[in-house]
């Protein structure tokens, strides 16, 4: 009974800690980095060891909710996010699964209803892809303090390695009637959603490794469903069941959850692909920069294929400059790009817009109210981000209203 | 796969067709690789929990609002507070004429099945999977009066529940974004 009247807050929060249990041993280790030698080369370093650390002085961490744990875009280097620093959505907490006990269960409108052991998936060719993936809920304004994590930290890339879900479909023979399955998540939230079955046969994964090594708890462990450029929340995690039908679910996820409301009170549901965006992280908010060169720096993506383009304007958008994009430029994944600028000292607002191949352009939040009306909902918001220079070097975002 | 192809390809224009049509039947990969094991009926029908809006996964059972009322302050007014409006962030019960659009099951809920669907799931949230099915029917009856969608009298179960038209179901349209150059 007592357990009854705990807050749910409290409860979520409790989820959030021992999901982030890993991380809160090195906290007080890191907080404090034993000071570095006056001269490296007249003492002996630290021995070989088993596992690799993080230097002392580097302190990258996510920024954690209640229910979410957000990446910290501005510390990234490259397109590859460290598996520890991957961004985390979960509806009741991290699941320890036995990667022993795991099974995969596919039926429904299939001639062989089957279940795969985590061993049996790891049998079928294996296919690797490196590819990001963004909880459509991923847009925070509101204040000029906000960092890149604050506003859209919850988008994160890996490289994905698993058996392609086309395997198993034609391992279960799945029926030509057949046009959504179920996922079914092994967590405390049973977690589902409908997805068609067209996505099944073109490019989803059942992914059991993420950057090298088997997949993160946090992401899934021991086997999740991996969708390119679908909305995060369709990547089931801890997948354990998937279920052949003709109808969608119509489960909370893509009803009452993760559909929005555009205009005229309609409500848009299966809102699947993550629309094009881009966000600069250097500069950005709390960084401070110096009058001179300064290489601007930032992150692209389109769910719907390869970015084409980013533009970069350094005036407040009236003037546009093409973005160096710096290899690789992948497929429905993180792409940096990059932009040389000479800042002579005054206040500015510098910008990226992201083009992706299908010719879509990174919208205002403006052009997302014009088509979507002011009662738009909070998910798939991809408007493009405006970063305040300062005179004194200071950066702030730039928060817009639109309720 | 596509190794295998392009290997093929490779000998194909290397003049030998025949050596070629054995290292494809070779090569090729199997349309199945027999890995993993049949289903029986019986473990997918012990974790087959799925309902469809028509009703189908619905077990037997019949749900009081009465009953509901009572199962609900014990173990969702917690979090939802005693009427599912107190909270905000976890409202579940829509008022008359609410000028704050907050979005509940009553306004915003396009199937009466999900409810059921969902509380069997994943609810109450520090004990989810714990209510029987019968529990489950209660809690949906009293939330869908709460709603103003029946009246207390009404009796819930398979055969009721999926004939429930949700107010919300009527504004649900699919994803009408395509990417190119429009905004959506």
């Amino acid at each position: 009974m007592k357990q009854d009247q705990i807050k749910r807050r409290t409860l979520l929060r409790a989820a959030a800690v021992t999901a982030l249990g890993s991380l809160v041993p090195g906290l007080s280790a890191r907080q404090m980095p034993e000071a570095a030698p006056e001269d490296p080369t007249k003492v002996p370093g630290t021995p070989v060891g088993r596992l690799g650390t993080r230097s002392p002085f580097e302190q990258p961490q996510k920024k954690a909710s209640d229910i979410s744990a957000r990446s910290p875009l501005q510390d990234f280097y490259g397109i590859i996010t460290p598996s520890d620093l991957h961004f985390e959505r979960s509806h009741n907490g991290v699941p320890r699964i036995d990667p022993q006990k795991y099974e995969l269960l596919i039926h429904g409108m299939v001639e062989r209803p089957m279940v795969f052991t985590l061993k049996d998936l790891k049998r079928f060719p294996a296919l690797s892809r490196i590819a990001f993936i963004e909880c459509s809920g991923n847009f925070r304004s509101g204040k000029t303090t906000m960092t890149p994590q604050e506003i859209c930290g919850l988008t994160s890339q890996s490289e994905w390695t698993g058996v392609m879900l086309s395997t198993l479909f034609r391992e279960v023979g799945v029926s030509p009637k057949a046009t959504w399955f179920l996922a079914e998540g092994s967590d405390a939230a049973v977690m589902t959603r409908s997805i068609p079955v067209r996505k099944g046969w073109e490019d989803a994964m059942i992914a059991y490794a993420q950057n090298g090594e088997a997949i993160r708890p946090e992401q899934g462990y021991p086997a999740r469903l991996f969708l390119p450029g679908w909305e995060g929340n369709t990547n089931v995690k801890w997948i354990r069941r998937i279920e052949l039908s003709d109808q969608p679910f119509m489960t909370r996820e893509e009803t009452s959850k993760y559909t929005e409301t555009i205009k005229d009170g309609k409500i848009r549901q299966f809102s699947f692909d993550m629309d094009a965006r881009s966000i600069i992280t250097y500069p950005s908010y709390p960084q401070t920069v110096e009058k001179g060169w300064i290489e601007i720096r930032g992150l692209a993506w389109s769910g719907r294929g390869k970015i084409t383009s980013v533009e970069v304007s350094t005036d407040a958008g009236k003037h546009w400059h093409v973005a160096t994009l710096q290899e690789p430029v992948l497929d429905k994944a993180h792409t940096a790009f990059r932009y040389g600028w000479y800042w002579d000292g005054q206040n500015t607002e510098i910008m990226s817009r992201a083009v992706d191949d299908t010719g879509y352009t990174q919208p205002t939040l403006q052009q997302l109210v014009n088509a979507r009306g002011t009662d738009m909902g909070g998910y798939h918001l991809n408007p493009v981000t405006a970063w305040i220079i300062q005179r004194d070097g200071t950066v702030l975002f730039k928060p817009e209203k639109f309720r | 796969m596509r190794w295998n192809l392009v290997n093929c390809r490779r000998v194909n224009i290397s003049v030998l067709p025949c050596l070629l049509v054995i290292i494809i039947c070779c090569n090729r990969p199997p349309e199945r690789f027999s890995f993993g094991r049949p289903a029986t009926q019986r473990e997918i029908d012990s974790v087959n929990i799925s309902i469809t809006p028509d009703g189908k996964g619905l077990p037997p059972g019949v749900g009081h609002v009465a009953e509901g009322k009572a199962l609900f302050i014990a173990k969702c007014a917690p979090c939802h507070g005693p009427t599912g409006t107190e909270v905000p962030q976890y409202r579940l019960v829509a008022t008359p004429n609410d000028t704050t659009h907050a979005k509940a099951i009553g306004n915003y809920w396009p199937y009466a099945t999900t409810l059921y669907d969902y509380i069997r799931r994943a609810m109450p949230f520090n004990a989810p999977g714990s209510l029987s099915n019968v529990e489950v029917y209660h809690l949906t009856a009293f939330l869908l009066y709460s709603n103003q969608l029946i009246d207390s009298n009404r009796v819930i179960s398979a055969r009721t529940l999926p004939n429930i038209v949700m107010p919300a179901r009527k504004w649900y349209v699919n994803d009408d974004r395509h990417g190119g150059n429009e905004v959506r």
